[in-house]
């Protein structure tokens, strides 16, 4: 059945404690911190900051205290300006990227960190992501045709390049997938979100000539149709796009090339 | 079943996480479950009127007059119809329920098997009821 409770090694005890000195302007961050050098359980730590001397964003928080107060807490980030997808977390219950997510956006009382749900812990707030990567490597993420190439560029109308708005943006930095239950569940088959818009992103490029091939790849009860549109792909997505619309989008087109 | 899946299991399998990935590879099926699944939930949306205002209406009649109302060649037709879309639909939801929560292969495969069983049983003994009512002078 369905697992609803955490094994017993992965139930969080309660960590340390690292109070703010005369802060002008204090916030209290707590971050789920689990090592895989120790045999300990998961663990929330709880750091006192002072904003007056911080960035605007939780990953200028989370850079705080890893270079001033805690140097064990380990992220991942790169770019700090929502481009490469490395710094998706789960903040206050919400996943999304944390150096494009505002501390005062964050309602009152504590910041709850925690890593992408649902996923295999590397250390702290990283998940392993290996089998989401693979199962965007095998969509076959780029283009593909069967006429020989072109001495130039292959040519695309405005009007087929504006069919790619909405999903080239895609960063996959996974925070949709994660937020679906389907994928919490049967993530192990089914594609999830990210990885079916970005399959949809093929699938609608005019310069693509194995669509044929794309749809019956994704025909499956489980790669395509655990999606029940439960929306929080769309709710959670930091880059505004709408994955579950792409999913409907790909279903549509399923019926469509059969008979009703 | 690896609900978990992380570069430890691919690991210790030595496999290749694309091996994991790629699975069985597709089933080639599913637009049919999804597409009959609307078009059963559509004619319930109508069926399922029809027989509320039809059941409102025998709120107060005696057993005779509710008789005399299923026997009518269009309620029993309707109600077969009903029974058997009804029947239809509910396997349909209930094996995307056992296929999402349950991770045992073989409980889902029993579940599976034993829904669509009980379907059929269900589904021709409420025909039965009605075409007895319908058929007995």
């Amino acid at each position: 059945m369905g697992e609803f409770t955490l094994p017993r090694n992965s139930k969080i005890q309660p960590g340390k404690h690292y109070p703010a000195k005369d802060a002008k302007k204090p916030r209290t961050f707590r971050i789920y911190r689990w090592s895989p050098d120790d045999d300990k359980n998961p663990r929330i730590d709880t750091y006192e900051i002072d904003l007056a001397a911080c960035g605007p964003m939780v990953l200028d928080a989370l850079l705080k205290i890893k270079n001033e107060i805690d140097p064990t807490l380990s992220l991942r980030r790169s770019c700090r300006e929502g481009i490469c997808g490395s710094c998706a977390m789960n903040i206050d219950g919400t996943n999304t990227l944390a150096c494009i997510c505002a501390i005062d956006s964050v309602a009152s009382g504590d910041v709850k960190i925690y890593p992408l749900p649902h996923m295999p812990v590397v250390k702290d707030i990283i998940p392993d992501l290996t089998h989401f990567y693979a199962q965007y490597a095998s969509i076959k993420p780029w283009i593909r045709t069967q006429s020989p190439a072109p001495g130039k560029e292959r040519l695309q109308s405005p009007e087929d390049r504006k069919k790619l708005d909405g999903l080239y943006e895609c960063i996959l930095c996974a925070c949709c997938s994660t937020s679906c239950p389907s994928y919490w569940w049967n993530g192990d088959k089914y594609l999830g979100p990210a990885i079916l818009l970005q399959a949809y992103r093929w699938i609608v490029d005019s310069r693509d000539e194995t669509t044929g091939e794309r749809l019956d790849d994704l025909e499956d009860p489980f790669k395509l149709y655990r999606c029940h549109t439960i929306m929080n792909c769309t709710r959670t997505c930091p880059k505004g796009l709408n994955p579950a619309k792409a999913i409907a989008e790909i279903k549509k087109l399923m019926v469509e090339r059969r008979s009703a | 079943m690896n609900l978990r899946v992380g570069t430890d299991d691919v690991r210790s399998q030595l496999r290749n996480p694309m091996k994991l990935a790629r699975g069985l590879g597709s089933a080639k099926s599913g637009v049919e479950h999804w597409w009959v699944q609307r078009l059963t939930a559509a004619a319930l949306v109508v069926l399922g009127i029809w027989f509320v205002i039809t059941v409102l209406g025998l709120l107060h009649a005696d057993y005779a007059a509710a008789r005399a109302t299923v026997a009518k060649p269009w309620n029993a037709l309707l109600l077969i119809v009903f029974v058997l879309t009804m029947f239809w639909h509910a396997v349909l939801g209930l094996q995307v329920v056992v296929e999402d929560y349950v991770h045992t292969r073989w409980k889902e495969v029993v579940l599976l098997v034993a829904i669509k069983f009980l379907a059929v049983l269900g589904a021709l003994a409420g025909v039965l009821a009605v075409l007895r009512v319908a058929l007995t002078p």
